[in-house]
């Protein structure tokens, strides 16, 4: 039909088209005028979900199972309304953790681990190479179809060697292609500006293209979608096609695994990944795609039951192949511009997928694969000096071709083979099996590197099981006894009814049962043991990225690195020109103009290694740093010690307002403690400044005395002898006031000694009054002693009780007038609630003592009345018998009302004695 | 003429002692009880010098000091604090007050009539 | 609180989806009734399809200005 070079020659051009898309879009990038940074072009390079499979395959399904097409559509719509949590989350971890694939992501998350990394990347590399067979199917059939090389029911004619086959080189351009596209550099972030533009483009492209031929048919061919259906119900063969499940075979239970597969695929198949969270430039983007991607979607389904119908309606069913509608009936309308255009739509869908998933599984298969093993292997490190720039992109870009070689092999063995036709659903649904170890990881912290490789490897096993080895064995690959028997004719180890669960269609059983595997292997396995420091540092990191800010808080690592260590490390891998420029731009964020001075922090090396980890993956950067930083790894404890202390931060926070308020409760205690200190401290300044005037006063006598004597023999002896009684009548005084001193103290500070007895006070009273009889002859003064007939025994320390006495009448004698003097004495008991108590009266007719001096006379070297009279106290007799009565319980006190004498009572309970 | 010297204490001996000193310098000798006395003995007596005890009752030493100081007829005569409390800021406190000497009790009888001997020098 | 909101607002879409999307309520419309000459499922499902971009939409540009 249309000649061979003119279709290679639009397809070379359309291919030159993209390549200056992606390279005005780098340019752009470099200039940091990013094109990409779009919300629009983010939402159409998420519509690289829409492979040749959908391109092509839809309108295949649509003409066997009506709306069955419909499921891997409305899953992502779902998918992408939890986008802005989920994915929102990823991005934000990959952005913290500079992860730059699936693999990366599930192998940062269980505390780096080479192992997982490899088994992630092998089970997407096996899940997918199929379906780039498939794309490259689809180019090369189509190429087919429009060249003119198939017979009437436009079947494709046989292939020639593999030399003749022109899939080999759409694989090998598509190779160089790809590697023109995707490792023109190493980057740190692994983002390809150029690459996401070029897939917009792509996007818009097979979405116009295909809308173009479903208007074509709808309302070129037919008279709009009512004249469509209505023919379609006037042919009873196609009235299954307008029910919910004509086929009768999957029931809503398939229907809701299939939208179940494809909303994790949206996010699980490494392409989406790639340009959902890695090349995402701006969060926010996000918010447009939740909408705009299902939009892409509902447009380009919208035609799909059209078409099929349509096709169905001018070829009949079981002629012509439905998958090839959407090429054959423009080419049986004779519209060759139109077919031209529906083929380079249909190599945009089938490049665009091939570009990205091969850079994502080039780059998983490089950092998770390759470079683990070279790291492992001596030859790296006895070329320690060498750049590995060169080695990093050779890898890459040798991945990228076998992967596209891998495709072409896996094409030439399938052919038309089921295990090729279906391959769509079987990808979705090996990718499915990341979901609970990405997932897990995102949102449980007890996930560990043995609980995500149980689940990896089950959820893998399982999918092989009932899913790859029958499309195997479909394909006539395999006996395939085992189908119908089971294996080793055990009949529950049916592929396909495992366990005997009978009833569903594949896609849904074999989800199912690798689900049921991979998440009971990857909770059971990683309950077996706590997480160890790395796994709990990066579970804390995934689980809780939302709440910690944007810059990642000091690694949970203790180093010592040196920058002159560091800087080459990087370089080796990423180049010693963007190593610099990158390290520049750290320094001058942290306010350092110079590279040299920087300090190498946990901070710094964090820094080093994700650049690394972009380059070759965060465990391998993991690895590499640890060769030049001397790093002990925290404890679990140690790092739980950390995470505790951020989360406490809240708690602490609490407990910090209150203790605050605690202390300044405290510390107004203390204040007034220390008020009291300084008045105690003052009184005691008091009182040693009233003993020292006390004892100095004597001595001043003794000393003047002594000297004038000492000096001066001419002193008449009647004057010494005055003078020596002074001297010896100052030093009784001295004496007395020594003791009643030190008697205070002793008293004071409890050491007094007591020698209780049992006392009887009518008898303790007269002693008194007789020793101090006189006192009050000396003054003339009369004493009266008022006495009850008996008086119950009290036990206590005569001795002190007599001293007490004594103190009172003396104190008495002092100030009764001299001639007129009289003091009554009284002893009584009295008795009320309180209990029994012995009262005692020391009344006197003195002068009394003025209300304001009263409180004063207990104190020490405070002595009421005259001055004139002091001399004979030392104005301590009034404190110690206070005391003294306070500790037998009693209370010593004074009524006096000025002129009219004073009274001096104390009362002791009869009842209770102290203890001795 | 004899120098005149009041004695203002409320110890009995000590003001004995003194008394019996200061005669025996050949001072002339004037006692006084309390600060109200002394006060009244300085107007009326005009002694040279007192020795003026700070604890005393009525008035204490430092205000019969600063009543002295401030009374302008009284400008010549000149006192010498005695206290039986050595703290420092007692010290201070008589000197600021206008005292022209201060001595601690007990004192050296030799020492206090060489420093009543040069204030009334002065 | 936008953000949160949205964040919960598209979580109600989610499930609304998967509630209008699946059994039971997709096979009430599963019927050999037509709609404007169109069947009744396939209107049914890119309807509900529509509304639910819609919904989408309106919350995320909404949160966005």
């Amino acid at each position: 039909m249309l000649p061979g070079w003119l279709i290679v020659a639009a397809s070379f051009a359309y291919l030159l088209l993209l390549f200056a898309v992606a390279h005005f879009g780098d340019r752009r990038a470099d200039q940091g005028r990013s094109i990409i940074d779009n919300p629009w072009v983010y939402s159409l390079s998420l519509a690289v979900y829409c492979t040749a499979w959908t391109y092509f395959g839809s309108v295949g399904r649509a003409a066997s199972g009506g709306l069955w097409f419909l499921p891997t559509y409305l899953g992502p719509t779902l998918g992408l309304a939890l986008a802005w949590l989920v994915v929102l989350k990823m991005i934000r971890i990959a952005r913290s953790q500079r992860i730059t694939s699936i693999a990366d992501f599930v192998a940062s998350r269980y505390g780096k681990s080479h192992l997982l990394g490899g088994l992630v990347t092998l089970i997407a590399v096996v899940g997918i190479v199929p379906y780039i067979a498939l794309q490259l199917k689809a180019i090369s059939s189509g190429y087919a179809l429009l060249v003119g090389e198939h017979d009437s029911l436009f079947r494709v004619s046989a292939q020639g060697g593999w030399w003749q086959d022109g899939t080999l080189y759409i694989a090998l351009t598509l190779a160089a292609f790809t590697v023109l596209f995707g490792t023109r550099h190493l980057d740190t972030t692994e983002r390809h500006e150029g690459m996401v533009a070029a897939i917009a483009f792509e996007s818009v492209v097979k979405l116009l293209a295909f809308l173009a031929v479903g208007i074509y048919v709808t309302y070129w061919l037919y008279d709009g979608f009512g004249d469509l259906y209505a023919r379609a119900l006037a042919v009873p063969e196609l009235n299954d096609l307008l029910v919910f499940d004509g086929g009768g075979k999957l029931g809503y239970g398939g229907w809701f695994a299939h939208v179940l597969l494809a909303m994790l695929s949206i996010i699980f198949l490494p392409r989406q990944f790639q340009i959902a969270v890695v090349e995402n430039v701006n969060e926010q983007h996000l918010r447009r795609a939740t909408w705009a991607f299902p939009a892409y979607l509902l447009a380009i389904n919208l035609f799909v039951l059209p078409i099929a119908i349509g096709g169905l309606l001018h070829f009949g069913q079981g002629t012509v192949d439905p998958d090839t509608f959407v090429l054959t009936l423009p080419m049986a309308h004779e519209n060759a511009a139109l077919a031209l255009f529906v083929f380079i739509g249909g190599l945009s869908a089938a490049t665009g997928m091939v570009i990205v998933e091969a850079i994502a599984l080039s780059t998983m298969v490089c950092n998770d694969l390759v470079m683990p093993m070279l790291l492992r292997s001596r030859r790296l490190h006895l070329a320690r000096e060498r750049d590995l720039t060169g080695l990093l992109l050779g890898i890459r870009r040798g991945a990228i071709v076998l992967l596209l070689l891998l495709g072409y092999l896996y094409f030439r063995l399938a052919g038309e083979a089921y295990a090729l036709v279906s391959i769509g659903l079987i990808s979705f649904a090996a990718v499915a099996q990341f979901a609970p170890a990405v997932l897990g990881g995102m949102y449980w912290r007890g996930g560990t590197r043995e609980g995500a490789l149980a689940g990896l490897l089950a959820g893998f096993g399982v999918w092989a099981y009932t899913l790859l080895l029958p499309s195997f064995a479909k394909s006539g690959w395999l006996d395939s006894s085992f189908l119908e028997h089971g294996l080793f004719g055990l009949g529950w180890l049916k592929p396909e009814q495992l366990f005997g669960l009978a009833g569903w269609d594949n896609i849904s059983h074999a989800l199912f049962w690798s689900m049921v595997a991979n998440i009971g292997a990857y909770v059971l396995v990683s309950l077996a043991r706590v997480p160890t420091g790395a796994e709990a540092t990066q579970g804390a990191a995934f689980v809780d990225v939302l709440r910690r800010a944007q810059s990642r808080p000091a690694s949970f690592w203790r180093s010592g690195a040196e920058v002159r260590e560091l800087l080459p490390l990087v370089a080796r891998f990423l180049g010693q020109h963007r190593t610099e420029e990158a390290f520049r731009a750290y320094a001058r964020a942290h306010g350092l103009d110079d590279v040299a001075r920087l300090k190498a922090d946990p901070e710094l090396v964090h820094f080093a290694e994700s650049l690394l980890a972009g380059a070759i993956g965060s465990a391998s950067a993991r690895v590499m740093v640890s060769t030049v930083v001397q790093e002990e790894p925290l404890g679990l404890d140690e790092v739980m010690d950390i995470l505790d202390e951020a989360s406490q931060v809240r708690a602490y926070s609490h407990q910090l307002e209150e203790k605050s308020r605690a202390l300044e409760a405290a510390t107004a205690e203390l204040r007034a403690a220390n008020e009291q200190l300084k008045e105690l401290d003052r009184l005691k300044d008091d009182f040693m400044s009233s003993v020292t005037h006390e004892l100095r006063t004597p001595l001043t006598s003794i000393r003047a005395f002594s000297e004038m004597m000492l000096e001066d023999p001419q002193i008449a002896l009647e004057d010494r002898q005055r003078f020596l009684g002074i001297i010896v009548s100052e030093t009784v005084r001295l004496t007395r006031l020594v003791n009643q001193v030190l008697d205070m103290a002793k008293i004071e500070s409890g050491h007094a000694e007591w020698h209780n007895t049992d006392i009887d006070l009518c008898e303790l009273v007269r002693h008194s009054v007789e020793a101090t009889q006189q006192l009050f002859r000396d003054r003339a003064a009369v004493v009266q002693l008022h006495l009850p007939p008996s008086m119950p025994t009290l036990r206590a320390d005569h001795d002190r009780l007599l001293q007490v006495m004594l103190n009172l009448l003396s104190n008495a004698a002092k100030f009764v007038p001299v001639g007129s003097g009289r003091v009554d004495v009284s002893l009584r008991c009295e008795r009320d609630a309180g209990g029994a108590r012995a009262r005692v009266d020391v009344k006197d007719n003195g002068p009394g003592i003025d209300p304001a001096q009263q409180p004063v006379v207990f104190q020490k070297f405070r002595q009421g009345g005259d001055e004139r009279s002091r001399p004979q106290g030392t104005g301590l007799g009034l404190p110690i018998s206070r005391q003294i009565i306070e500790h037998f319980g009693g209370r010593l006190w004074l009524r006096s009302a000025p002129g009219d004498g004073a009274t001096f009572s104390f009362e002791l309970p009869l009842t209770s004695a102290p203890a001795e | 003429m004899n120098k005149k010297i009041l004695i203002a204490d409320d110890e009995q001996n000590i003001v004995i002692s003194l008394e019996f000193l200061m005669k025996r310098e050949g001072f002339d000798v004037v006692v006084a009880n309390d600060g109200e006395e002394a006060v009244e003995r300085i107007r009326s007596e005009h002694p040279d010098l007192v020795l003026l005890d700070v604890m005393m009752p009525k008035k204490t030493g430092f205000e019969v000091c600063q009543e002295v100081k401030a009374d302008a007829s009284l400008a010549t005569v000149r006192i010498l604090m005695l206290t039986a409390k050595g703290r420092d800021t007692e010290v201070a406190k008589g000197l600021a007050l206008g005292a022209d000497a201060y001595m601690t009790k007990p004192f050296s009888t030799r020492e206090l009539v060489d420093k009543v001997r040069s204030l009334l020098e002065q | 609180m936008r953000k949160g909101l949205a964040g919960q607002r598209l979580v109600a879409v989610f499930i609304a989806g998967l509630l209008l999307l699946n059994y039971p309520i997709l096979s009430l419309f599963d019927r050999p009734l037509s709609l404007f000459g169109l069947p009744l499922l396939h209107v049914y499902l890119f309807v509900v399809w529509l509304a639910l971009i819609v919904a989408a939409a309106w919350i995320v540009e909404r949160g966005a200005r």
